[in-house]
């Protein structure tokens, strides 16, 4: 069979028009769907940027919290009784919200300001500049360096600026796990200053973090805290909740499923249609080969080899050509929303299986129709 | 070896059903030696090429049966036809029909390789016989470089690489000009037809009955007599 794969694979690539066109194909279909999947997992993935960056095990909500940027105040009570949990180890509250800060020169920013427990700072980011305890200074806050860092005019340590009117001061440079996904740039301090400091409804607790004593304990508190008519959530699950808000109730889902059919079909089209013709073009020497003395089950295995060929190698620089295009892309920019993951790596393969089994049985069909006796009537 | 290469009795072969149903052939007997370059001719629609694929395993025939060295080809199945097709049936074909992505060698060795022999040692076996059909130096080029004369050569090389016994060759000067298609078969006759080999040739060509040792016209579906005198096509 060795031999026989050897003679499909050169009148396949020896055929460098139709071979071409084919890769191109191919290639052109598995980079579209590789990079729109991507781009949407990265936008998934910067959608639940506070959920990783904080890193808690569990959080605890309000039941109609749709996704992380969607917080509803919760009273400070349920933070006592979470306390009071049976398979808590600890909890602590968290600030999550948006506010204005009025910068040297006037402007006006709109930040994500994040309030962290006073006592533990539970979740607090990795500082690059300056120290944690500082936070704790009057109007201390810490800045994350991310690619909305230069909308705050690219502060240092010791930098001021106005936040309803009080004053605040840059007392560190943090780094996170991921940037958010809204363009704003990120300040962290204590809770109580960002209670203080931004206008806030009844109750200031966006969210209590909770740390099990252990992965036994998880489910205990959801039931206890569902008793309490809250919700408790395992990180992975509210990130997991926050890709589902995006993905079916703001129509970035249905777009992006669109986008990937019409990049299937697209590939479809042109490497079935091009291969269809390759085969149509070697329909005659097909059938020379079968009058010759080749098994229909041979003539079917090189077709079969040469559509997957093409397919995997296209498939190869597709994936190639989308990981090279994402990391220039992350070299200009840090935070650039996009990530190659294995489902979006399986998926495009998956679709480009199909693409190779529905071009190869068109031409299978014909191969096997073929009689030697039609080469002899010309 | 038998002396008789192929006997094939009261074939028949129809095509269509009802009103549109077609005799291609009619009750055709016929016995080819080894030795003998037997050729087949007759108008267009008489049955010549439809004979040639019942006697060579591309096309089964309604009734009748044929032998080839002693074996009822018809009997096997298609796996084993393939086979048999492959080791003791060479095909020249009227329009060559070679690959035009492989080069000149590489064609040649398609049944070395359908055979299952390593690719080097086919495409070293080809050279050998281009070397055979005056080829020599062309093994890199590809078929379309070749002159009408060279392809059909290439094309012969290609049937005779695996040694067959039956040679079977479709109108072979049907797309050479005439001293070439003369030359040609002179080639074959001169070289490749052996005492343990049989051609069969189905042509048009009066200017190549010279080297046949028997001419058998066919006339609506059946073999209508022997042509003794080749200049007159007077039939015995």
């Amino acid at each position: 069979m060795k031999g026989i794969l050897k003679l499909a694979y050169k009148l396949l690539v020896n055929d460098r028009a139709k071979f071409t066109a084919l890769l191109v194909g191919i290639t052109f279909a598995v980079f579209l769907m590789m990079f729109i999947t991507s781009m949407f997992i990265g936008v998934l993935n910067h959608a639940s940027a506070t959920v990783i960056n904080i890193g808690a095990p569990m959080w605890v909500m309000d039941r109609s919290v749709q996704a992380i940027t969607s917080s509803i105040g919760i009273p400070d009570y349920v933070l006592d009784a979470v306390r009071s949990m049976q398979g808590v180890q600890y909890a602590v509250p968290l600030y999550s919200g948006g506010a204005l800060v009025k910068l040297p020169d006037g402007v006006y920013q709109a930040v994500n300001v994040v309030g962290l427990d006073d006592t533990t700072l539970f979740g607090r980011p990795r500082l690059v500049e300056g120290k944690i305890e500082d936070i704790y200074a009057e109007n201390g806050f810490v800045v994350v360096d991310d690619a909305e860092y230069e909308k705050l005019e690219k502060p240092r340590v010791g930098a001021t600026f106005e936040l309803n009117d009080h004053r605040g001061v840059i007392v560190g440079i943090a780094k996170v796990t991921v940037s958010g996904l809204f363009g704003t740039p990120t300040l962290y301090t204590t809770y109580y200053r960002a209670a203080q400091y931004i206008p806030n409804p009844r109750y200031t607790i966006s969210y209590v973090l909770v740390q099990p004593k252990n992965a036994e304990d998880v489910q205990k508190i959801k039931e206890q805290t569902a008793a309490l008519g809250y919700v408790a959530l395992t990180k992975s699950e509210f990130i997991e909740k926050n890709a589902r808000y995006y993905v079916f109730q703001t129509g970035g889902g249905t777009n992006i499923l669109i986008m990937t059919i019409i990049s299937f079909i697209v590939g479809l089209s042109i490497s079935g249609q091009t291969f269809y013709t390759f085969i149509l073009e070697n329909l005659e020497r097909f059938g020379a080969l079968k009058a010759i003395g080749t098994r229909s089950r041979e003539l079917v295995g090189m077709i079969l080899f040469q559509a997957s060929f093409t397919a995997f190698t296209g498939y190869g620089l597709g994936v190639g050509l989308c990981t090279a295009l994402v990391y220039l892309a992350k070299l200009r920019l840090a935070s650039y929303a996009a990530m190659i993951t294995y489902p979006s790596l399986i998926v495009s393969l998956v679709m480009v299986v199909i693409i190779a089994a529905v071009s190869s049985y068109a031409g299978v069909r014909r191969v096997l129709q073929i009689e030697p006796f039609d080469i002899f009537r010309g | 070896m038998p002396s008789i290469a192929i006997k094939a009795t009261g074939l028949q072969k129809w095509f269509g059903e009802g009103e549109a149903k077609t005799m291609a052939l009619r009750d055709v007997d016929l016995e080819a030696d080894f030795g003998e370059m037997i050729y087949i001719v007759g108008p267009s629609g008489s049955g010549k090429t439809t004979l040639l694929s019942a006697l060579s395993g591309i096309l089964r025939p309604n009734a009748g049966n044929v032998l080839v060295e002693g074996v009822d080809i018809w009997t096997l199945n298609a796996d084993q036809l393939a086979d048999f097709r492959l080791r003791k049936i060479g095909f020249v074909f009227q329009d060559f029909h070679l690959f035009p992505r492989l080069n000149t060698a590489e064609n040649v060795a398609i049944p070395l390789i359908l055979r299952k022999k390593d690719w080097d040692e086919s495409i070293q076996e080809a050279t050998k016989y281009l070397e055979i059909v005056d080829l020599k130096g062309r093994e890199h080029l590809p078929p379309m470089k070749l002159s009408g004369g060279e392809q059909q050569r290439v094309a012969i090389a290609r049937a005779m690489i695996g040694q067959p016994d039956i040679l079977i060759m479709d109108e072979p000067t049907a797309s050479l000009d005439g001293d070439t298609g003369h030359a040609i078969v002179k080639f074959v006759h001169d070289n490749i037809l052996n005492t343990n080999r049989c051609i069969v040739v189905v042509t048009h060509d009066s200017r190549i009955y010279e080297f046949a040792t028997r001419i058998l016209k066919m006339e609506d579906g059946h073999l209508a007599g022997t042509v003794h005198d080749f200049a007159t096509m007077e039939e015995g």
